[in-house]
């Protein structure tokens, strides 16, 4: 076994998602406490350029038809034969719709260790971040390769960005064949009203909120500053706004100036979408909210009952 | 028709408070409140919802745990055809994935399912989510994050979530495994007279688990709540201070 | 001495003119009576048995207040006066009639100041019906209120009456002109009308032969009248004394019944005209379309498709056509429709024929929860309360945390003995905007000695709107945990802060002990009484005090309060709608929970109004947590921040203490 830390690049219709920076930059981390190199794994079709921003040392990249978007079985054949053929130290994937597919199932096929919801990497220990991020557990590398998923939060996207391109490998995937798993074809989202990840000022929404009523009040505050309302999942499947307005795992990762929480609990799926606002204020009655944990100024109070004397205060400003 | 297994488990209650015990290394169990993980909730409704559109049968098999009956009368309420509850004495103090998954495999096989169900993820997963260990023990395919499910000609036709809204429709060979995002529909409400008909008239069947292996998991060295560190400045006062402060702050980022 | 004349010229050429008109009315009597049988039996043919037949002597007394003094009606002037009008002079006619056969074959006792006497009031209550009829037209063709029903067949009912007692009162004006009798002044209108048939000239012959074309028309038009009776609006006379004398008397009308079983125990869950028993078909065939149940419905007036009274004719219109029409939720009666009732019991209170609307829409909306037809808002308050007891969703043991501070801690009624165990509810426990509230009622029953004590975690929600929305399993889930709590209890009384609260557990649950249930208004009365709540402050404020449905309308608490709010030196100026006539806040039966939908103006934004236009009246106090709640909100939305506050009455007090 070699102390390298790989990392699974996501990528999807031609773009890295942004959980292979974070990814890298936590590698670095883990790569410092054993002594290895951050390996970026990279799986396509004529996706070599994709490679060319990757804060890694090395960048092993497998070309094949099979792999030119995510699939299931074609990944999982690919990275079993790259760690069974290599063993790194360990392997991160980002806790996503693609690597949290591929991590567990090979977990189960090659027998090792598997960390999952890892938020951040210090000297050598795994945080993970359970319970809606109420809990947090902290472990260590096992002594196989170890599978690591990662949720975003403890890094900056830039942090695993870099100028200068990697240093490329290509590797031969094996034969891609009997796939039990293929894709059809993607459905865009309808196109919403507005493209909340452009916006400088979003007021989000959430569970606490408790009625619909209440977004008409979230509006007229939205209106007061210039920016437009975004919301995390419950809301929007309450079917009370579009999914083009949803922030997080599944929805939208936005980076506005200032992102106004109200009755937004925090859960670490929503805040993978929104961890990168530059400032961040919470209002939320629970005191014990995650959200409170990544705010930068946080508020313990119902919502319903500052809004008024808010907006008066905005009308006379 | 199809044959349809849905994987179920109770993950801790996040509306109460949750501590850690005395070794550190664990939710605090003797205070714990668990409820249906939500996922597998929409698992369900989902497995209900392709028996009423195709036929079959609908199991729902559960680790035993507080309030687990209550909520397999639930799920039968709502239409499941069997429930299996496993049982083992380390089940109550809570099991990591892997060896769950292995016992929900190894039941799950008894009834040669053409669908596994289960929820994407769970809030309490530490060693990944119990679906695609399920797939991979039984040599089936997983795919998660699922948001609808059609099936047709021996396969499942399945819409599957990625970040910005965007989804892909992705064919999956039966038998197989899919991780359940959201179902086609909310779950549904179950009156209580109706888990009540069903606690007099159903029965549970109680399946003894072996043995428990939770190797693949990971042994957690210190489990604890959140530092304060590097929390929010919290803004003090009545509604008039606060929002004359939050004013401040909108001005000083140019909200205003 | 004035005697009695039968069948005054009234030709003999077919035989007795007696023998005619018995054969006639004989027959018309029994179509109808066999056409009303065939109409009636539909509500035993569809809807399932029901015992009503218990209590006589108490219904038949029902009968006379309500079907025959009519009090209900006449809560109403014009309406009221109107319809005594017209429905007492026809008692009074049919009196007449059966007296005068009495007379005929039996008894003879129509002779002299007798007669007179009969006379008179017969020819007065001619007069009453004209001033009545008129009345009616005038309402019907010139005023015409919204809450009618604009159909033929109240036209023709008008028509036909008129015609009849017109018919009677020319018979004897005719008959009066031809004999010139001397006794005819005592029959003022007979004899005002007979001058005029003297005045035109006609001969004794004459007068004689149009007295009995009178005389024909009118025996026909009462003939047709008859047959006719049981497919026109005047089936009421028949339906609305029945549903009288069957109305609830087994329970209080803040009990719901619980669900109806089969005779294998299985329930029925009302979807279908014939899950429904008779009485409930007969409610809608008693319904006499005045309307003003629609009047004083809140979901009518916001707007919603709620109309209690169309409620009712949809049943009626869908029985009628039974076979055709069986379906009730969803197909007759919308599902919207169901939802959008608060359960205030304003259309109850109102109907004149005693109409149990609120009873059937719980019946059918116990079928949409079955079948989980509930909307989103309604299913997550559903769930959180069968899992933690609340609708908020929060912990059982967040329960008391409004009190958290308090000195000296409250009791745990549960632990230690106390003299009343204070059932404090949801909105007062668990809403922040309440908590400054319930605190300060904690106070109040501090500063004046109270030995009290709450649950803390052992209590749940009391279930009583859980009841209206239809969730029968979880009411009763909720009332056996707070059964069980209260069981682990030792004390003397129960009181609520929340008027829902207090219906449920004084009217629903099983008899605990039988420690009575107050309202807190009403303990604080009694303790004002007793002198052991002294104010030391005396508050000149102009308020005036919304009842609570459930407080008001379903208890009749209503001097409580009033005396409290007096005792602490306020002035209380009276909304027009108030007392029983109060309006629903709109957040009962569950409405709380509900997505609101498609709404014109919410009636808490209508009542903030009433309150406003009284002119001078500063504070507007409720006696109920789900109030604070709506009314604040509603002065919000309504812009009345500086015209009005909301107060608990309690707030009265502890400011006045």
């Amino acid at each position: 076994m070699n102390q390298d830390i790989y990392v699974l690049i996501e990528h999807l219709q031609g773009e890295i998602a942004d959980i292979s920076y974070i990814m890298l930059a936590a590698a670095r981390d883990l790569a410092e406490s054993t002594g290895g190199q951050v390996v970026g794994v990279l799986l396509g079709h004529d996706a070599q350029g994709l490679a060319d921003d990757l804060a890694a040392d090395q960048v092993f990249y497998a070309d094949h038809p099979a792999l030119k978007e995510f699939a299931s079985d074609a990944y999982l054949k690919t990275v079993a034969s790259l760690i069974q053929e290599r063993t790194p130290r360990a392997i991160l994937f980002g806790n996503t719709t693609i690597g949290a597919d591929v991590a567990s199932v090979l977990s189960a096929r090659l027998s090792l260790s598997l960390v999952s919801s890892c938020v951040k990497i210090s000297e050598g220990k795994l945080i993970s971040q359970i319970c809606g991020g109420k809990i947090m557990a902290e472990s260590e590398l096992d002594e196989n390769t170890t599978l690591v998923t990662m949720i975003p939060g403890g890094y900056k996207t830039e942090a695993g960005q870099s100028d200068a391109p990697p240093a490329i490998e290509t590797f031969d995937a094996p034969a891609l064949d009997d796939l039990r798993v293929t894709l059809k074809g993607y459905v865009e989202p309808e196109t919403g009203d507005v493209d909340i990840s452009k916006e400088e000022i979003l007021v989000a929404i959430g569970r606490g909120i408790q009625v619909e009523d209440n977004i008409e009040l979230a509006e007229e505050l939205a209106e007061f500053l210039g920016g437009t309302i975004c919301a995390s999942r419950p809301i929007v499947d309450q079917g009370w706004l579009p999914v083009s307005r949803m922030v997080g795992k599944s929805g939208q990762t936005v980076k506005p100036k200032l992102y106004l929480a109200l009755g937004i609990s925090g859960a670490p799926e929503h805040v993978e979408g929104m961890a990168g606002s530059e400032m961040i204020v919470a209002i939320n009655m629970d005191p014990n909210a995650p959200i409170f944990d990544i705010a930068t100024y946080g508020i313990e109070f119902d919502f319903f009952d500052l809004i008024d004397p808010l907006l008066e205060q905005l009308e006379d400003a | 028709m199809p044959n349809i297994v849905a994987l179920v488990k109770m993950v801790p209650d996040l509306v109460e408070e949750l501590e850690i015990n005395d070794s550190g290394t664990g939710l605090d169990r003797d205070w714990l409140r668990v409820i249906i993980n939500e996922f597998d909730n929409h698992a369900v409704e989902q497995a209900i919802i392709i028996k009423e559109r195709d036929g079959g049968e609908v199991t729902v098999i559960a680790p035993e745990a507080e309030g687990v009956e209550d909520m397999l009368f639930t799920t039968a309420a709502k239409g499941a055809d069997r429930m299996v509850k496993l049982s083992h004495d380390d089940f109550e103090e809570g099991v990591n994935n892997h060896a769950l998954a292995r016992a929900f495999a190894e039941k799950a096989k008894e009834y040669q399912p053409d669908l596994i169900l289960t929820g994407v993820q769970a809030n309490d997963d530490l060693d990944g989510p119990v679906g695609p260990l399920v797939a991979e023990y039984l040599g089936m395919p997983y795919l998660g994050y699922i948001c609808g499910v059609k099936i047709e000609d021996g396969k499942a036709l399945v819409c599957k979530e990625y970040p910005g809204g965007l989804t892909a429709q992705m064919e999956v060979s039966l038998p197989a495994v899919l991780g359940i995002q959201a179902g086609e529909e909310p779950p549904r409400y179950v009156a209580i007279s109706k888990v009540r008909q069903m606690m007099k008239t159903a029965e549970i069947d109680e399946h003894e688990t072996d043995e428990l292996d939770p190797d693949g998991g990971i042994a957690v060295n210190r489990m604890y709540l959140p530092e304060d560190a590097g929390r929010a400045e919290m803004i003090e006062g009545d509604e008039d201070e606060i929002a004359a402060k939050l004013i401040e702050i909108f001005k000083e980022v140019g909200a205003l | 001495m004035p005697e009695r004349t039968n069948y005054w010229g009234i030709p003999h050429t077919w035989g007795e003119p007696e023998t005619f008109v018995y054969i006639i009315m004989f027959l018309s009597a029994a179509i109808m009576l066999f056409r009303f049988y065939k109409r009636a039996s539909l509500w035993w043919q569809i809807g399932r048995p029901e015992a009503r037949w218990d209590k006589i002597p108490q219904r038949l007394w029902l009968v006379v207040k309500y079907a025959i003094v009519q009090t209900r009606s006449l809560r109403q002037r014009y309406p009221g006066i109107m319809h005594a009008a017209i429905a007492w002079s026809f008692f009074v006619f049919f009196l007449g009639t059966a007296l005068a056969t009495v007379h005929d074959h039996f008894f003879e006792f129509l002779h002299g100041n007798i007669l007179i006497v009969y006379k008179f009031t017969l020819d007065i209550f001619t007069i009453i019906f004209l001033i009545g009829a008129g009345m009616a037209i005038y309402r019907r063709y010139q005023e015409k209120p919204e809450k009618l029903t604009y159909d033929e067949g109240f036209t023709r009912t008008l028509v036909l009456i008129t015609v009849i007692v017109l018919t009677g009162l020319f018979t004897e004006s005719l008959r009066l002109a031809a004999e010139r009798s001397g006794i005819s002044a005592w029959s003022p209108a007979g004899h005002l009308l007979a001058q005029l048939w003297i005045s035109t000239g006609a001969t004794e012959k004459a007068l004689t032969n149009w007295h009995l074309g009178a005389w024909i028309i009118h025996l026909l038009t009462v003939a047709f009248t008859l047959i006719t009776l049981p497919v026109s609006t005047l089936l009421h006379a028949l339906t609305a004394p029945l549903n009288i004398f069957f109305s609830k008397l087994d329970r209080p009308i803040g009990a719901l019944a619980p669900t109806a079983t089969t005779e294998d125990d299985e329930p029925i869950f009302a979807s279908k005209l014939s899950d429904l028993t008779w009485k409930q078909l007969l409610d809608a065939d008693a319904c006499t379309e005045c309307g003003r149940c629609q009047d004083a419905c809140p979901a009518f007036n916001a707007g919603t498709p709620l109309s209690p009274k169309q409620l009712m004719l949809s049943l009626r219109e869908s029985f009628v056509h039974n076979g055709t029409k069986p379906v009730l939720t969803g197909e007759a009666i919308p599902e919207d429709v169901l939802w959008a009732c608060t359960t205030c019991g304003a259309c109850v209170q109102e109907c004149p024929v005693l109409v149990e609307h609120i009873d059937t829409i719980v019946d059918l909306r116990r079928y949409l929860v079955i079948e989980g037809m509930v909307d989103a808002e309604l299913q997550t308050a559903l769930m959180n309360l069968g899992r933690y007891g609340n609708s908020f969703g929060k912990s059982e043991r967040m329960r008391a945390r409004w009190s958290k501070g308090m000195e000296p801690k409250i009791k745990n009624a549960n632990k230690e003995a106390v003299e009343y165990l204070w059932f404090v509810g949801d909105y007062a426990s668990y809403s922040p905007t309440l908590t400054e509230i319930t605190k300060q009622t904690a106070e109040v029953f501090q500063k004046v000695g109270l030995d009290f004590g709450i649950m803390y975690k052992g209590e749940n929600h009391a279930g009583n709107d859980v009841r209206r929305v239809g969730e029968e399993g979880l009411f009763e889930m909720l009332a056996e945990k707070n059964m069980k709590a209260m069981s682990k209890a030792d004390y003397q009384a129960i009181i609520t802060t929340d008027p829902h609260s207090y219906n449920t557990l004084k009217n629903e649950y099983p008899a605990n002990g039988g420690q009575p249930v107050l309202h807190y208004t009403e303990l604080l009365d009694q303790l004002i009484a007793s002198g052991a709540l002294r104010f030391s402050k005396k508050l000149d404020y102009k308020v005036t005090y919304h009842d609570p449905c459930y407080l008001g309308r379903y208890n009749g608490v209503y001097d409580a309060p009033r005396r409290i709010i007096e005792a602490t030196g306020c002035e209380i100026v009276e909304m027009p709608r108030n007392r029983d006539c109060a309006l629903c806040c709109g957040a009962g039966g569950g409405r709380i929970w509900m997505e609101e939908g498609e709404i014109e103006e919410r009636p808490s934004e209508s009542r903030i109004r009433e309150a406003v236009e009284l002119g001078g009246v500063t504070d507007f106090i409720v006696a109920c947590p789900k109030d604070v709640t709506m009314y604040r909100d509603a002065v919000k939305t309504v812009g009345a921040e500086e015209k009005i506050i909301v107060k608990d009455l309690i707030e009265l007090v502890y400011e006045a203490l």
